[in-house]
Order: C-alpha cells, then structure tokens, then sequence
C-alpha cells in the first residue's frame, strides 16, 4: 500500500466559488489525489494524495495551468500551536457563554422574586442551581487569566490579569457563602459574565492576529525561492532553498533569485544587488564572483556552487546586526501595559482597604468580605479587558483589507507617535525598474533600432528601452540578434553590427556616467548614450507632500550612489538625505535619531534594511521586500503605491485615540461605580448593569474606526 | 411551582446541547473557512464536508472510492 501525503498551497488568486471549483476540481482530476480542499479565508489548498505518481512539483503546476498562482506552503510549528491557543479560548468562550444565558435566566428570576416576595427556599435553589453550573464555568473558562497571572506573579510582577482571576476565583467561593447563610444576595451571574466579556475581548485580539499572521505568511511563502539542484549525475530536480547546503551545485536561469551564497562555476551575467545593497546598477558577474542569496540573476543563466561557512555569509552579519538593533531599541511599553501598572495595585489596594475599613467600623468580617469582593467584580476591568482589542481587530482588520498586513500585535501603537520617517530609496520609494532618462536627446530612429535589439534581452535596461519605444515602428531588418551576458547585445542591419550594451561592449569613450547607462553603435557611427532613472512609485510626490505638511520629518537613507540619491531628494522635496551607507550605519544612523528623541519610523525593503528595520520604533516593507526585512518589519504593505504608509500612519493615530477614549471611558466608569461598591451598595443587579453598559459603549466607540475616513 | 422540577433541568439539557453541537462543530473544522462556507453554497455539485486532513503528519484518509478493492492477504 503507497504512503500518503499532503500539501499546502498558497494560492493568493482565489477569490469565489468559481475559483474554488475550479481548483479543487483540477486537483483531484490528479491520479491519486484522495482530498482537494480550499480554504478561502487563508486563500490557502490542502491536498492529500496516495501513491507515488505525484510530487509535490506536479501539483503546484497543477494549480498553475489551471490558471492560479501557487506555491508551497511551509507550516511552521508556531503557526500550530496558535491555531492550538485560539480553539482553547474559543472552547473556554462558548462554556462561558452558555453559562451566563443560564445563570442570568435564574438571576432575572431571582431579582424579579425579590420584589415580589419570592420565597426563601426557592431563592435557594436557584443559587444552588447557578453554583451548579458558575463553579466548573470559573475552573474552565477562566484558565487562559489564571495562566497568565500566575506567569505574571512568579517574574514578581502584577499585570491585569491579577485581579481579574482574583475576582473570579473569590466572587463564586463568597457567594456559595453567602448561599449557604441564606443570605439575600449571591454574584454567580456577575463572576461568570465577567469571564464572558473579557474571553470576547481575548479572542477577537486573538483572532485578528491569526489572521493577519496568516496573511503575512502567505507573502512570505510567494517569495520563498525554490533552487534548481544539479544532482551528482546531471540530473536537475527543483527543492526549497532552505535545504540547500554547502558544495551543492544550482543553476539559476536568467530572470530567477540566486537561492543561496556561493561563487559562480560557470556562466556570466549581470547581477541585481538593490535588494541586498540598495544599489540600483545591476553588477558583473562571471566565474569565481561571490553571488548573494536573494539577487536577481539578470541576464545569463549561471551554475553556482553553494558556499560553506555560513557564519561568514552576508546574511549572518546582517542577523548579528539585527540582534544588536534590538537589544538597543529602547523598549516600548504599551499604554495598556503602562496602565495596569497602575490600575492592578490600585485595585488590590481599594479592595483591602474597603475590608479593612469595614472591619474597622466594627461590621463583622463577612460583610466586610462581601463589600471587598464586590470592589474586586465592580474595579474588574471589564470595559478596558474590550477597550484595546476591539481597537485593533477594527483597525487591523480595515487595513488588512486595503492590504495591509499588520504582523505585530503593538505595532499600530507605537506608529501612532511616530515624527520622523526614515525611507529606503531603491525598492521602497522607486518601483525597482529603471526608465528612459534622456528620452529627449536620442532620436526616434535610434531609440527604435535600440528597441528591435533590447526585445531579446531581460536586463532591466533593455527592459526600460522596449517601453520607452513602446510607440515607435521598429525595424523589421534587424537579424542574428544574440545576447553576450555582462556586455550587451548585437545584431545585423544591411551588412552593419548594431551593438548596445557597456562602453567596452561598443567602443565607448570610456568618461564616467552618472547612474546606469547604455551605449548604442550603429557599424562605425559614433555611440549614442542612453541614460536611465529608477522610476518613484507614482503616488510618491503627494504623500511625501502630505506627509511634511503634517508636520513629520522626511529622511531618505539610502545604499545606493549619492547622485543617484540626490536626484530623488531634489524630485521629492526633501532636504535631508545620506547616499551610500552600509548596513551598519543603516541602524546607527536610526539609534543616532532615536537617541535624539525622535519616534522614527523605518520603510525599507532590502537585506541592508533588516537592522534599521528592527531599530526603528516603527517599520514597513513592501511585500515586494526582502525574505529577512518583511520578517523584520513591523507592517507589510502590498502594491505599486506609497499611500498605504500614509493610511497605515492615519489610522494608528486614530486607532490610540479610539483607544485613550475607552480607556477614560472605562475609568470615568469606575469613578462612580466604586465608591458605591466600597460602601457595599452594589446588588448584582447593578453590577449586571454596569458591566453590560459600559462595555457597550466601549464597542460602540471603537466601531467607529470602521467608518473613519482616512 | 413544582414545573420548575421539569422546566429547569429541560432549560440547561437545551442549553448543553447546543453547547457540545457547537464543541463539535468547532472540531470538526466548520469555523476554519467561514468566508469559503459562504461562497460554496453557489457551486452546483454536491459538495460533502472537508475530510480533516491533519495539517503537519499526514493520517491515512479512507480508502477513495475509485480505488480497485485491495487484495486480501493471508
């Protein structure tokens, strides 16, 4: 009997039935297939098959010819174990709700018998029902909040959760008291519907942070490189970069990633570095040139043989250089933090002090006790346990939908204060595709003839060439067009070499050329120069407008040459600007400004940007990124435009108002509600009404952010 | 009041129940892909509920019904 396996795929195109059909359809159209099946919310395939008629080669083309963009999926165990943490709170919720529609059907009956006389045994067994059913709801539901402060009460500390479990843990224990005295009140219904509300809270946070995590993954795995291994015996199969090791040999066709440091065996071709250095002039490369993990092979295909030593890689200096950024990053502590900092202790002291006053006054330690609680349930952060999370799930989840992928759970936060933003040029403010620059100085004909040659090339150049000329006849006499990678490409017109490539290529006079750069020669003619810019992203102008007028310091930090850098400073507007620095300086120059009191923000998209990245109080990177810098960054934003920096920013600001409200909303609550329980006027009626109102208005507030304009 | 007897005990069987339907539901997966349940009801062919495919360790899924009958052995 064949072994079974299975998949998952990434497949970003889904988007309705049809589509979901059609793929699922598709893939068990495979021999052996035993379960397609594709989950639209994750935009990701599972697919289960018996036999060895498939691997997992096939079945991602399988996908592609049906149309769609696949790539393997690579779980982690992380992601496991938080699909694990959010079925718990969803389990602990459900048990919480059922609970409190039962408990508070036998609490309405009970407050509506008070008034009208219900009798003293009846009134007993309902509580004895409602304990029946608080008591095993507190022990299960209430885990997630006795985990976390007990966690919290070993590091020595006291975080939110301190009193909530107190709270919950005490109010049923002194109401089965109060039962058995026969006493005339009992709080089952406030202690469970307390777990109630703060689990919705839980679980929406947890909720929105799956999925965002979700989708972050999922660029992730898009730009996941796969090697194509050359085997002992020639034979070439396709793996995952992450198992390549040290002497394998690849091959890397032209217009594909190199997928790990090593030196090329064979081959040359031109090598774009702007995601490792941010410059934009792709570089040389023939035999015995060191070639980096992540750089676009251009023009040649090459045989590279993986290098040992990954210690000494650019990577690995790059991963030192994180590690230091973030142990210097000031650490940032999150309002909520701050605040239970204060609001924890304070509880606890009100509520012994109310015991203590009550015994004080000579009330016996029961009432004493029972006034104490009820500060406990009244203080409990009910309002404030919605307060944030019903923030971030709206803000998250509005972003998310324009694209923007929020991956860590304070991020909007500390982005709300943000004063300065740090941009990389290459790859972040440009689209990573050189144009035309000097359009005006070289003639139709020319630029037409340059054009019929550039069509046989896939250097960004030649690229740049074809669609300046997008709208010229071209000459149909042009023949034996090849291309010599590193130098250029030639061609035959009526008996004369056309060339275009380097100056050595044509015959150049060899004067130095600002940027990248072409040379065009017709048989003995003189070389005609093509000069070229990488092009801004086409919104960029406006937003760094909009973004100076409101008052926040613009710096551009770039790798890449200084004329290069100065000429996009001058388009943009902005003054200041630092041309060729090295990674190192990337973050330094991040902790010089921090260091400064500035809130910076970083936007970066290369290897080098991966330290600033984790320096900055803030980051984003386009999904276009590097693997390393979108692990860094805080938020990932997809598309050709700039604006989701300026949304993300406009909407973290008004996400910390939203949430600065709820927070005085809940203490504005608080203000009333506990001198009236330390005085011991608290029925569970009220306390019902309290919790329930207050928590209303919290959401109520926080959906607001869903209408905001932006 | 002797009704309470039935009526209460009938109130949180009810309750139960929909509690563990709701347990079950959520193991069984049917809250993994709400957006994907909305969009299925307009395929036309019969679609039946996702097999649970374990996600890291693969575990052998029944037999597909296309497949010829095993050989017994022994």
């Amino acid at each position: 009997m064949a072994s079974t396996r299975s998949l998952e795929l990434v497949v970003p195109g889904m988007h309705c039935a049809g589509c979901i059909g059609k793929v699922e359809r598709g893939l068990k159209a495979l021999p052996g297939v035993t379960t397609a099946r594709a989950n639209l919310s994750t935009k990701r395939v599972t697919v289960a098959w018996d036999g060895d008629g498939l691997d997992q080669g096939r079945v991602v083309d399988a996908v592609r010819q049906l149309g769609f963009e696949a790539t393997p999926f690579q779980a982690g165990a992380a992601r496991e174990r938080q699909r694990e943490e959010l079925r718990e709170l969803v389990r602990a919720l459900a048990v919480a709700a059922f609970a409190s529609m039962n408990i508070m059907l036998l609490a309405v009956a009970v407050w509506a018998g008070l008034a009208e006389d219900m009798d003293v045994a009846t009134r007993t067994m309902f509580y004895w029902i409602q304990a029946i059913i608080a008591i095993p709801t507190v022990a299960y539901s209430g885990r997630p909040f006795y985990r976390s402060a007990l966690r919290a009460l070993r590091a020595k500390s006291l975080n939110m959760d301190v009193p909530i479990s107190l709270a919950v843990i005490l109010t049923p224990l002194v109401s089965v008291m109060e039962v058995i005295r026969e006493e005339e009140h009992a709080y089952f219904d406030g202690a469970v519907m307390l777990l109630f509300f703060l689990l919705i809270g839980r679980v929406l946070e947890r909720v929105v942070r799956t999925e965002a995590w979700g989708a972050a993954e999922n660029l992730l795995s898009l730009q996941a490189t796969e090697a194509q291994l050359m085997e002992a015996d020639g034979r070439v199969r396709s793996v995952p970069a992450a198992e390549l090791a040290a002497g394998m040999t690849v091959l890397v066709a032209a217009g594909a990633r190199v997928p790990a440091d090593g030196t090329v065996a064979e081959g040359s071709s031109d090598i774009d570095l702007s995601l490792v250095t941010g410059e934009s002039v792709p570089e040389t490369a023939g035999v015995g040139t060191h070639v980096y993990a992540g750089t676009l092979n251009l023009t040649g295909p090459l045989t590279v043989t993986v290098t040992a030593r990954p210690e000494d890689s650019l990577l690995a200096d790059l991963i030192r250089l994180m590690e230091a950024a973030e142990q210097n990053r000031s650490r940032y502590v999150q309002v909520a933090d701050r605040l239970s900092r204060i609001y924890a202790p304070a509880v606890h002291i009100l509520a012994a002090v109310t015991f203590t006053g009550w015994l004080l006054l000579g009330q016996g330690w029961h009432d004493a006790l029972m006034a104490a609680v009820a500060v406990l349930i009244i203080t409990c952060p009910c309002a404030l346990g919605l307060a944030m999370p019903v923030v971030q799930v709206t803000a998250i989840g509005r972003l998310l939908k324009m694209g923007i992928v929020v991956k860590a759970a304070d991020a909007l936060e500390r982005l709300s204060s943000v004063d300065t933003l740090v941009f990389d040029k290459t790859g972040t403010l440009t689209v990573g595709q050189p144009a035309l620059a000097n359009r005006a100085d070289i003639p139709d004909a020319q630029l037409a003839l340059a054009a019929a040659l550039a069509r046989a090339s896939r250097h960004p150049l030649s690229r740049a060439v074809v669609v300046a000329a997008a709208s010229l006849p071209l000459p149909a006499a042009l023949a034996d067009v090849r291309e010599q990678p590193g130098f250029g490409l030639e061609g035959q017109l009526d008996g004369q070499t056309v060339r275009l490539g380097s100056a050595d290529w044509t015959g150049a006079p060899d004067t130095p050329v600002d940027g990248p750069h072409l040379w065009l020669r017709l048989g003995d003619a003189a070389p005609l120069l093509f000069t070229f810019h990488d092009r801004l992203r086409e919104d960029a102008r406006e937003v760094f407008a909009r973004l100076k007028a409101s008052g926040r310091e613009v710096i551009l930090l770039s790798g890449d040459r200084s004329a290069v850098v100065a000429q996009a400073a001058a388009e943009l507007g902005v003054d200041r600007w630092l041309a060729e620095v090295k990674p190192a300086d990337k973050a330094g120059v991040i902790a010089r400004l921090s260091a400064e009191g500035h809130r910076v923000l970083m936007v970066g998209d290369g290897l080098n940007d991966a330290p600033a990245l984790k320096a900055a109080q803030g980051s984003m990177s386009p999904a276009s990124a590097a693997d390393i810098a979108q692990r860094a960054a805080d938020v990932v934003f997809q598309g050709a435009k700039l604006r989701p920096v300026e949304v993300t920013l406009s909407m973290a600001r008004a996400a910390h108002r939203r949430a600065i409200e709820n927070f005085g909303l809940a203490i504005g609550y608080n203000v009333i509600a506990v001198p009236l329980a330390m005085l011991g006027h608290v029925t569970p009626l009220i306390a019902a009404i309290a919790m329930s109102s207050s928590s209303i208005i919290v959401v109520i507030n926080a959906l607001g952010l869903k209408w905001r304009r932006l | 009041m002797t009704v309470l007897l039935y009526l209460i005990p009938a109130m949180l069987a009810m309750g139960a129940l929909a509690l563990v339907a709701f347990m079950w539901a959520l193991k069984s997966g049917q809250f993994d892909d709400l957006d994907g349940a909305a969009e299925r009801i307009l395929m036309d062919d019969d679609d039946r509920p996702a097999q649970p495919v374990a996600y890291p360790s693969p575990v052998a899924p029944p037999a597909a019904a296309a497949s010829p009958p095993a050989s017994t052995s022994g």
